[in-house]
């Protein structure tokens, strides 16, 4: 390592975005902790009016940070060093979400494996089984409850092996994407992930698509019903959350494209996206394996 | 290790003032990016939060200084003991350690600032409103969460009061703010260390910091699922934790736990850092088996995900679950005897000397030495039976949390109060903080094994008459060690006001990069790297 690029880290003078960003997360949080009161005790309130000033002023906040950023970035004042270091905190956020899902994933395997199991008197959970719940019979999806609430399983042939196809071919188009921009053949660049953002909006789609089948009389899958559904909705429903940022994100990179930003040799913004766009796949692979298949 | 500063700049750094664009008033505060700045916001944030969760203890010591319901009722209690739990690990312990993360790690590697200085401040500044949200509910009809620190369903969801949803989306954002302060100093020591500092040449403190910055970007997620699921179980109508809907209350123990016990790490691994800095100080030895307490850090936080069940001993898990947690966590004993036994090698022969922070740290190994060992009783599944939820447990986490992680932040608070301020801090006056909370906080946990083995509860407001006389006792303590505290405040703000002229190097045996510069250290330090051999 040469001593030249320890020499020039950037580090910024005073910046008044980080506070206005304490300020919009604790309007979000106070928000949504009075808009989820108002809706459980059926009152009304200006909770939800909060929530959504904190989105709006958290959005505004990340237009000037990262119109800072850039700035920065297109005057030259970041060194290679500040780049890795960019690199590395993207790579640990998403490592962070990888554990968020973790915590879902292993609630839905452990009510899979022991839980329900249990329920239904396995191991030595005979006289439990016995007193609580005679009726109850211990399966997978479980489509009736110990309570006796009822539901149908959404199965993984349809919809979910579209969108399955969809984000699949998504993360290649991301990459060739990736590819272009590093051979530097802007129109390629364009077009493919003009492709990707097409391919992520349509993912969205037919999943708002399959929640209303779900929703529907005939299938009377909700996020209520019992931990089949919990599982389920809870589970797609943060992956299409993911799904929207990572849209969000690529569709941002495509306007700063258009614009003329980054080169073959600079471009952590749209390494990121990627980045998070790939994550965002492998996730759904897990979930379509865990969640519909088996 | 030689630290030989080829460059001048670090002269220039303090004369030069282009580089400070330091604001004044309180916009200084709010919209800084400098490490110090932001270290000295967290350092004060936590004392403060100290002294709330203290003066919560003192009224739950108040209760339970004689049997019956004399000042507050059982369900206050409640919301006192979870309230006091959630400030001191979230509010006084984790973000003490983050101070000093932010002040040192910097000047121990030789970095200009931390590698995301912004996004170092937006950590910080959401602190402040976290607690807010949560210590308001105090203030509402219902009463702030009365669930415990560790809510297990169903207290937290079928049984909660109405604050709950409050409760959830402050741990929200405590979690992102910590989640962006640990990425901050993960990154800082992979990408800005000085030239030639290769991994094991950095000070033992930079490494304790690291390895506790990836237990809490690996378990901070995953408290946040929990509290996830817990507030669409009480808000929304699942069932993650309530069997009749097919999930599992113990599940949530899994999960909390799952974070939980990496989360107690967090709280003891950085406290294993400062002491390893302070006790080669004054024993004026090298740390004895420098690479040994590396590997001994990584393999605690290692084993610290696979311990977690043995909280959980009593919930009737299968036998093999039983067994397989007893060993792992009895494993964790040979690491940690690993340091114990490298800290007291490094004092053997050395030429000691016992200032203040010396002190603390001496009280540390022996101190958390022995809630180590309490805590490998509790980790005997039979013998757990009996002192599950008993006071036993909390004297055991009270030995490892204030006699280990708080002493081990005075000690370091005061071997580097010099390097902030400037001034030398008042000797007497720090030894009669320290003799004064010694006496108190033995006074205050010692007899809370007794308590806990004959029998008596955690977490009730009365209990029976057998019980009177240590509780007596107990609470003379916790009275005496909470105003003891104070003398510390009272050291810092006359150190801080005035005091003898700190030199660059207060301490002759203190080795590492932080004290090649002047004190109280330059607004701006090390623009340009050190080269370190």
């Amino acid at each position: 390592m040469t001593t030249k690029e320890y020499e020039s880290y950037y580090v910024p003078s005073q910046s008044h975005w980080p506070i206005i960003g304490a300020i919009a997360l604790f309007m979000i949080a106070v928000g949504a902790a009075n808009y989820v009161t108002d809706i459980k005790n059926e009152t009304s309130g200006y909770g939800g009016y909060l929530l959504l000033a904190g989105i709006g002023l958290v959005i505004y906040m990340l237009f000037g940070w990262f119109n800072n950023v850039i700035n920065e970035s297109m005057t030259g004042k970041y060194s290679h060093q500040m780049d890795n270091s960019f690199r590395q905190g993207m790579s640990w956020f998403i490592f962070s979400e990888v554990m968020f899902f973790a915590a879902f994933f292993g609630a839905l395997l452990y009510v899979r494996t022991f839980a329900v199991p249990w329920l239904g008197g396995a191991g030595n959970n005979v006289e439990t089984g016995a007193v609580l719940w005679p009726e109850f019979t211990a399966n997978w999806p479980l489509l009736k409850t110990p309570d006796g609430t009822e539901t149908t399983s959404m199965g993984w042939f349809g919809l979910p092996l579209i969108n399955t196809v969809l984000l699949l071919t998504s993360s290649i188009t991301a990459h060739f994407a990736h590819i272009s921009l590093e051979q530097n053949k802007r129109p390629q660049l364009k077009a493919w992930l003009g492709v990707t953002i097409l391919l992520g909006l349509a993912f969205l789609f037919f999943q708002v698509l399959e929640y209303s089948h779900g929703y529907s009389d005939e299938m009377q899958l909700y996020l209520t019903s019992g931990i089949y559904g919990n599982t389920f909705y809870m589970l797609t429903g943060f992956h299409g959350m993911h799904v929207t940022l990572g849209c969000v994100m690529l569709i941002v990179m495509f306007f700063r494209i258009l614009k003329g930003h980054f080169t073959p040799e600079s471009h952590f913004a749209f390494q990121a996206a990627s980045w998070y766009w790939h994550f965002v796949d492998v996730v759904w692979v897990i979930l379509f394996v865990f969640v519909y298949i088996l | 290790m030689t630290i030989n500063t080829i460059n001048e700049s670090l002269d220039d750094a303090a004369t030069d003032d282009h580089h400070d664009h330091k604001m004044t008033g309180i916009k200084r505060w709010l919209y800084t990016t400098n490490h110090k700045d932001i270290g000295t916001l967290y350092l004060w944030f936590a004392f403060i939060m100290l002294l709330t969760g203290g003066a919560l203890a003192m009224v739950i010591r108040a209760e339970l200084f004689q049997p019956g319901l004399q000042i507050v009722e059982p369900d206050f209690f409640n919301q006192l003991t979870t309230v006091h739990g959630l400030i001191m690990v979230f509010g006084a312990i984790m973000p003490a350690f983050t101070g000093f993360a932010n002040w040192m790690l910097p000047m121990m590697i030789g970095a200009p600032d931390m590698a995301l200085p912004r996004m170092n401040n937006w950590s910080f500044w959401i602190l402040p409103f976290a607690f807010a949200i949560l210590l308001s509910s105090f203030f509402m009809e219902s009463g702030a969460p009365n669930f415990g620190w560790t809510f297990y369903a169903p207290l937290s969801t079928t049984y909660s009061n109405g604050s709950t949803a409050f409760f959830v989306f402050a741990v929200h954002i405590m979690g992102i703010s910590s989640i962006m302060g640990a990425i901050n100093i993960v990154v800082t020591i992979m990408n800005l260390r000085a030239p030639g500092m290769t991994y094991m040449k950095m000070p033992l403190f930079v490494w304790t910091f690291f390895i506790t910055a990836y237990l809490l970007i690996a378990v901070m997620p995953v408290l946040g699922g929990v509290v996830t699921m817990l507030l669409t179980d009480t808000y929304f109508g699942t069932s993650f934790f309530d069997a009749a809907g097919g999930g599992d209350p113990v599940m949530f123990q899994h999960i909390f736990w799952f974070f939980g016990h990496p989360e107690v790490y967090i709280m003891i691994l950085p406290a294993f850092g400062i002491v390893s800095t302070i006790i080669p100080a004054f024993a004026r030895k090298k740390l004895f088996g420098y690479s040994s307490m590396v590997y001994a850090t990584a393999s605690i936080a290692l084993l610290s995900f696979i311990v977690w069940a043995h909280h959980m001993f009593t919930t009737g898990m299968p036998l093999f679950g039983e067994l397989f947690f007893m060993y792992c966590t009895m494993l964790i004993a040979v690491p940690t005897g690993v340091k114990v036994f490298n800290w007291v090698a490094t004092m053997w022969r050395g030429s000691m000397t016992f200032e203040t922070p010396m002190l603390f740290s001496i009280a540390f190994v022996i101190l958390f030495t022995i809630g180590g060992f309490s805590g490998l009783m509790l980790a005997l599944t039979p013998v757990d039976f009996q002192y599950h939820d008993t006071y036993f447990v909390v004297a055991h986490f009270h030995y490892v949390l204030v006699t280990g992680s708080l002493f081990s932040i005075y000690a370091g608070a005061y071997f580097w109060l010099p390097k902030w301020t400037g001034h030398m801090y008042s000797e007497t006056l720090a030894r009669w903080h320290f003799w004064c909370s010694l006496i108190s906080v033995n006074l205050l946990f010692f007899p809370m094994h007794f308590l806990g083995l004959a029998g008596m509860p955690r977490r009730i407001p009365d209990y029976a008459l057998q019980f009177a006389d240590f509780n007596k006792w107990v609470s003379i303590g916790g009275f005496a060690f909470g105003l003891s505290q104070l003398m510390f405040l009272a050291v810092v703000i006359k150190c801080i006001k005035g005091g003898k002229k700190a030199p660059a190097k207060p301490w002759d045996g203190a080795e590492g990069l932080e004290w090649t510069v002047e004190s109280p250290a330059p607004y701006h330090t090390f623009s340009t790297p050190p080269k370190v051999d």
